[in-house]
């Protein structure tokens, strides 16, 4: 076991509770329970000094200076990125872009690699869990290309169904674009093997890694993934700055996504070539500042100890689905195993809407994401329209979980009164 | 953790009695037959959607059936709606609504008007609220468009 996965510090929640200053801040008079971390993370005191640091004592542009702050700055934006890309065990820095979110992340793939490499009759693979991010890029490029867009489905059980992965995936498959963990459901894809078939007929594997590399230790070696995607503010780095993982002969193939400074190596009045990895895809002035403070988040996990994280996590699941199931006008979708699923709980109450529920839990203090999830397809597959939301992360607890199932209890008084 | 009620009962004016009258049995829910006016709202953040029909009788309302599914406000809000329209012009309607967003959105709303809205003044509740001001407007905007579009085809 690696140092990412076991950890060097204890993992002792309150301890850690210790380090996030909003957990002490009150909601509608009451303590607030944070349930809504597939939206994003809280920050750690340690995360925002590297912000601050940054501010008040490093601010410069990169790549650009011969002075002092301006190297440093430029050192600490790199140090980030080597941490991000071992964060994730890729064989080269390099291969980690940084981009503002896993949303850009997709659709610089989409606009970049996709746009060269698929054409008519070609098709592309998505499956029916994923994120609007990892939908409408391919929908746009499919309708742009003349590509066929095919759908892996998701069973009742909430699990991919692969019954029929030979035939879906076959030899003019471009590329297959599986969310690793679904935000709605929990529910924890088989990227390996997917990237198996894929590799098999000759296409690529995109992962939506933006609810997986928060939780879990994820080795982009080990899933074969082709790119990988994700983004800070979920793993309780800033907002603003997120990650795209590219093969190191994928990305140098791959024409630049935008134009302008740090991007190219020469210029002429008529013509302009292109910098190295990582820089070819990264135009203009970074968000410097995000990244180093990225640097800090991942710092952060990596003491607690990747597999220490996802333990506590499927402790707090396995806990929050008895509870919840317990319940007798509720229904879990998705997996009901939670060996099988990560620590997003979506789940419907038989006679109380979620915008209901998420007003009265929030007057007790207990924020949790009621909609659809930006997964409107999957959500009305389940036959409804809107499903209440808790997503658990390292400082959660059980007695959480407690004022969660009294939460809905009081509600169901409220509204029957 | 949290301390029970009394954290609820600041949602009493948000929920208040008529509003979940209205949400447990709402009005007007019998579709109708051969509408002049058929429209589908739907507010795609919620996942709130209401099927709205009317019959429209020499600029005036004849007939209203609505039914939908949605949170207890916007259900509510769609009932207390098909209870006002009946029998009133397009400019009545139209006047309500702006109104009922006035009164949403916290600006001042004349004696006349509060006695024109009757017991759709329980919404006013809801401007503390900000995020479920959409909730209680989502039927009331679709219907005032609907009409208005209905009536300027007709060339009334
Ligand atoms: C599975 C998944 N993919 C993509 C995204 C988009 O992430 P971002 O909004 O940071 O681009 C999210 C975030 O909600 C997500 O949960």
């Amino acid at each position: 076991m690696s140092m990412t996965e076991a950890g060097t510090r204890a993992f002792d929640v309150d301890a850690i509770r210790a380090d996030f200053p909003i957990l002490s801040r009150k909601i509608n008079g009451q303590e607030l329970v944070y349930f809504d971390n597939a939206a994003t993370s809280q920050k750690p005191k340690q995360v925002i000094k590297a912000l601050t640091d940054y501010y008040e004592q490093t601010n410069a542009n990169v790549h650009r200076g011969v002075h002092t702050l301006s190297i440093e700055a430029t050192d600490g934006y790199e140090l980030a990125r080597t941490k991000v890309a071992k964060f994730i065990n890729a064989p080269r820095p390099e291969e980690a872009i940084w981009t503002r979110n896993t949303s850009e992340s997709l659709n610089l793939v989409a606009a970049t690699w996709a746009d060269v490499n698929v054409g008519e009759g070609d098709n592309i693979v998505i499956t029916a869990m994923e994120h609007h991010s990892n939908i409408v890029p391919w929908q746009q490029l499919a309708a742009k290309k003349n590509t066929e867009l095919r759908y892996l489905a998701a069973g009742e059980d909430g699990l991919l169904d692969v019954s029929d992965v030979d035939s879906i995936i076959d030899s003019r498959t471009k590329l297959v674009a599986v969310t690793h963990m679904s935000n709605v459901l929990g529910t924890i894809n088989p990227v390996a093997m997917l990237a198996e078939k894929v590799h098999a007929v000759g296409g690529v594997i995109l992962v939506d890694a933006a609810q997986s590399v928060p939780h879990m230790a994820v080795d982009v070696q080990e899933l074969d993934a082709d790119f990988l995607c994700f983004s800070a503010h979920k793993m309780l780095g800033p907002t603003g700055i997120g990650v795209l993982y590219g093969k190191y002969d994928l990305l140098e193939a791959m024409p630049p996504f935008m134009f302008g400074g740090d991007m190219i190596l020469e210029v002429t009045y008529e013509d302009a070539t292109w910098n190295d990895l990582p820089y070819k895809f990264e135009a203009g002035t970074p968000n410097i500042a995000d990244a180093i403070a990225t640097g800090a988040a991942v710092d952060y996990l990596v003491d607690l100890g990747m597999d220490n994280v996802w333990a506590h996590e499927q402790e707090l699941t396995a806990y929050a689905m008895e509870q919840i199931l317990s319940l007798d006008n509720v229904r879990v979708l998705g997996p009901q195993d939670p060996a099988l699923r990560g620590g997003v709980i979506s789940f419907i109450h038989d006679t109380i809407h979620p915008h209901d529920l998420g007003t009265a839990l929030d007057q007790q203090g207990i924020a949790i994401r009621t909609g659809h999830h930006c997964a409107m397809p999957l959500v009305r597959s389940f036959d409804v329209v809107a499903a209440a939301r808790a997503s658990f992360y390292i400082y959660n607890t059980k007695s959480e979980i407690d004022a969660l199932i009294n939460g809905i209890s009081e509600t169901e008084g409220y509204f029957s009164r | 953790m949290t301390g029970g009620m009394s954290g609820l009962d600041d949602m009493n004016e948000l929920y208040e009695a008529i509003i979940l009258d209205h949400y447990r049995s709402p009005r007007n829910t019998v579709p109708v037959d051969s509408p002049d006016i058929d429209l589908e709202v739907n507010n795609p953040f919620c996942g709130d959607e209401f099927h709205i029909q009317l019959k429209v009788d020499d600029g005036a309302v004849a007939k209203v059936g609505i039914t939908g599914r949605g949170c207890a406000i916007s259900q509510a809000s769609a009932s207390l709606l098909a209870e006002l329209v009946e029998g009133k012009s397009s400019n009545e309607v139209h006047a309500a609504v702006d109104s009922i967003r006035r009164l949403l959105k916290g600006e001042d709303v004349t004696e006349e008007e509060r006695d024109v809205l009757g017991d759709i003044e329980a919404l006013e509740g809801v401007r503390k609220f900000p995020v479920r001001i959409k909730c209680a407007l989502l039927s009331w905007v679709g219907l005032d468009d609907a009409l208005t579009e209905h009536l300027g085809a007709e060339g009334v």
